[in-house]
């Protein structure tokens, strides 16, 4: 697989030299290859906002070094500038951040800051609203006047308009109700899908990356503390939960029943997973669709 | 660089200064204020500096803390030192293209600067020993017979407590907005005046809808905490005046006394 | 057991809206009970929330407090102080620099003498497990910390009842689960009334009552084990179910005699692991 995103003994300490110093991430190395769905773990402290705030430039390293397709993101202002194009952010709550009068202008506003003509950035704003799914009756109407799902899906399509060879998503079905939350993340798997582009969903959902995500990263006390696949990940529940994460339900019950004498294969994490395991269990018994 | 700014922060402490009654500190700031403006000579600034200097000794607020409160009014203290420098009248002792130094120039510039410094740095200093609540509390004590002229004296003192309490909050939102913005490739930095200008556009609107969403929820928080106005208000920390008290507004008048006595002399 | 809130013929518009937002609401909360009010975005959950403490009036209807009818503008600080509120926006509710001043400022309101509000203060952080923060500056909480100050705010008025509106939408995992230990054991054990408004299912499972509405309309109401069984019809509303009755339903459909009340993960295990021992 291609690399797509290389970080080399990043680390970052805020506030260096005065008595607030404090290390938000440690030399961390990893590879994200092209097209992954990568699902991005760790409680609030654990350095992740701190890291993805990297990727795209926003921050500077204390030390150690990134690179996009080869190149390094920190090498000049311009390329650090124009990296923000590639590696799109999508932050907590991004409908705070909507200021234009129009739908349509505020998803505008990244490609126009792309120097992009108006004819690109007219297609970029269609194609990003239906990724969305935001129908083209609402281009006219201010952002304000729409519901917090509707804002959050102008939001997210903002950033997806730049068509970022990578699209980061911090927490994107934060506050949202479980239809909503539902919506959003079928958006994202779609969008992969269509477009091929590397998609990191950082989250504390783990039944939402659990759901979606062919690699989980874990961060912990600011380090990557697991890098796998998810039935690697999930199938150390145990050390999980010591660092204070959630599993997946369906890991959890898993558990439950091998306490109870139940014999189930180790990595479980999703609910069809564990349906099935039990319907196997029960020697085969009944249709699984 | 946002997070640098300590303005409004308060820093809690045992110390004397934190202990006096915010009504006394705040007469003696004013009284502070007046004495640094009287003050003419070398004599009464060295006083005053020592006064300050010890205030600050005796608080335990770190040197440092004081230096970065200043840190955002350098362009003031430059241009004050520069203003004196080369528009107080005299014999030129130096020349450098239409620049003219003189020893006065030195003496007044070196006296200003100095007193602006004093001046923020007492001010401050208010500001870090005295609780937000104790200050808004104190000012409204002191401003109460005001409200048989009807001034709004407990809507100010709760607006500007509650501006207070969210200085933090709203520069930590600024700089999630900001860095929302700068990664959809919004510049901030670069440009003419008015490009500048123009870019904060996305900055200010989502914290001008924010703001008004937050002060209709603390409203509604408000009243839900059976907040309605001023009348019949009990306090938990109540503000009593003690011998500590006594001495330093005795000691604020002796050092403004002084200083008046050195001006009449010109020291 | 008395009813604290009670509800009749509740109907609410917003001004300017065409569309109610509640349509004939009739509901007793009892005294002691942890009552949870489950409804997607536009329910109406909020708005009725607002009701219980004449932050909003019915538009027709009525909404009584402790006896005390809401609309009673004479009597509004009575209600509002029996029925303590807690939003969903942890920055938006805290007026102070310092947390016990936060905490106090309920009781300043209502003219409660000096000695006796330092009191109230101490014991409502202590009850929300936050005395030792008391000195802190809100600020630099976490959002499960801040939560628990304005909930001790609230305790400070000394309620007979606390509503949440959502009050974790806001929180991570850990504040989440912070906030829901705090308000479980003030309804178990100090015998506080509970009402909590949620989407998370999880959240519901301690409860003793759900009630789940929709379209401005109550469209479900009992214990959480004789609700969530209706799996299909809860999906149909854009809700989800614990993920503990989610697989038996599953496993159900497959064939599998299963019942459908298990809620928690060790149920859960237990009756599965019953039928196939």
């Amino acid at each position: 697989m291609d690399c797509v995103i290389r970080i080399e003994a990043l680390s970052h300490i805020y506030s260096r030299g005065t008595p607030f110093e404090k290390v938000a991430i440690e030399d961390i190395n990893l590879e994200i290859y092209k097209g992954q769905m990568v699902g991005l773990i760790g409680h609030t402290g654990s350095g992740k906002s701190t890291f993805i705030q990297h990727l795209n430039g926003l921050l500077a390293p204390t030390t150690g070094r990134i690179f996009y397709e080869g190149a390094d993101i920190f090498a000049s202002k311009t390329a650090t500038r124009d990296v923000r194009f590639k590696v799109g952010l999508v932050f907590q709550y991004p409908e705070y951040q909507l200021f234009e009068e129009t739908v349509y202008r505020d998803i505008a506003f990244g490609p126009k800051n792309m120097k992009l003509s108006e004819a690109e950035v007219d297609e970029r704003v269609r194609e990003a609203a239906q990724f969305v799914g935001i129908p083209e009756e609402l281009f006219e109407k201010s952002p304000l006047e729409l519901s917090g799902g509707q804002k959050r899906r102008i939001a997210i399509a903002g950033v997806i308009a730049m068509r970022p060879g990578v699209l980061i998503l911090d927490e994107p079905t934060a506050g949202l109700d479980p239809s909503g939350c539902e919506g959003i993340l079928q958006n994202i798997v779609d969008y992969r899908r269509k477009t091929g582009s590397t998609v990191i969903l950082v989250t504390h959902s783990m039944d939402d990356a659990a759901r979606i995500a062919e690699r989980i990263i874990v961060f912990a006390d600011g380090r990557v503390a697991m890098d796998g696949a998810p039935e690697a990940v999930f199938s150390r529940a145990d050390e999980l939960l010591a660092m204070g994460l959630d599993v997946p339900a369906p890991t959890s019950i898993a558990k439950a029943l091998r306490q109870k004498g139940l014999s189930l294969p180790d990595a479980i994490y999703t609910l069809d997973q564990l349906r099935d395991a039990v319907l196997a269990l029960a020697g085969g018994g009944g249709e699984t669709c | 660089m946002l997070k640098d700014i300590t303005l409004g922060q308060y820093f809690p402490g045992d110390t004397v200064v934190h202990r006096l009654d915010p009504r006394t500190k705040l007469i003696l700031v004013i009284v502070y204020i007046a004495a640094l403006f009287i003050a003419v000579g070398y004599v009464s600034y060295a006083m005053m500096l020592a006064v300050t200097v010890s205030c600050i000794a005796v608080s335990r607020i770190s040197p440092k803390t004081i230096l970065k409160g200043l840190k955002p009014l350098i362009f003031i203290i430059v241009l004050t030192a520069l203003l004196n420098l080369f528009y107080t009248g005299g014999e030129p002792i130096a020349q450098f293209w239409i620049f003219k130094f003189t020893w006065e120039g030195i003496k007044q510039a070196s006296l200003m600067v100095l007193r602006i410094m004093m001046l923020i740095s007492g001010t401050f200093l208010l500001t870090y020993t005295t609780s937000p609540i104790a200050l808004t509390d104190g000012l409204e004590k002191l401003l109460n017979p005001l409200k048989k002229i009807k001034v709004p004296v407990h809507e100010m003192s709760m607006m500007m407590s509650m501006a207070l309490r969210f200085i933090p909050t709203l520069v930590e939102e600024t700089d999630k907005i900001m860095s929302a913005q700068k990664a959809r490739g919004a510049d901030f930095e670069t440009g003419k005046l008015t490009d500048r200008a123009k870019a904060l556009l996305p900055l200010l609107v989502p914290l001008f809808v924010s703001a008004f969403r937050r002060a209709d929820e603390l409203a509604v928080a408000m009243e839900s905490r059976c907040y309605h106005g001023g009348e019949g208000r009990t306090r938990m920390k109540q503000l009593r005046m003690h011998s500590r008290d006594a001495w330093a507004l005795i000691l604020g008048a002796a050092v403004l006394a002084a200083t008046i006595v050195m001006n009449v002399y010109g020291l | 057991m008395s009813a604290i809130i009670k509800t009749e013929g509740l109907h609410y518009t917003y001004p300017g809206d065409e569309i109610e937002t509640l349509s004939g609401i009739d509901i007793e909360i009892e005294e002691g009970s942890f009552a949870v009010i489950l409804g997607h975005n536009g329910s109406g959950k909020s708005t009725l929330a607002k009701l219980f403490n004449a932050i909003l009036l019915p538009t027709s209807g009525k909404v009584t407090v402790s006896g005390i009818d809401t609309a009673d503008e004479a009597r509004i600080l009575d209600v509002r102080r029996t029925i303590g509120m807690v939003f969903q926006n942890p920055d938006n509710q805290i007026v102070a620099n310092v947390v016990e001043d936060d905490v106090a400022f309920a009781p300043e309101n209502l003219g409660v003498p000096s000695a006796e509000i330092r009191e109230r203060v101490d014991d409502a952080l202590r009850r929300v497990g936050m005395y030792d923060y008391r000195m802190h500056a809100p600020h630099l909480l976490s959002g499960g910390q801040k939560q628990r100050v304005a909930i001790a705010g609230v305790l400070a008025m000394n309620p007979r009842c606390v509503v949440l509106d959502e009050p974790t939408a806001m929180l991570d995992p850990v504040g989440r689960r912070e906030v829901i230990e705090t308000v479980t054991r003030l309804c178990r054990e100090n015998g506080m009334t509970v009402v909590l408004i949620t989407h998370h299912m999880s959240e519901c499972v301690g409860a003793d009552r759900l009630i789940v509405m929709s379209e401005g309309r109550i469209i479900a109401d009992g214990a959480p084990r004789e609700i969530f069984p209706h799996a299909g019809r809860l999906k149909e509303e854009g809700l989800a179910v614990p993920a503990t009755t989610e697989l038996l339903y599953t496993l159900r459909e497959a064939g599998l005699d299963l019942p459908l009340d298990a809620l928690t993960v060790e149920e859960c295990a237990d009756v599965i692991a019953q039928k196939l021992l």
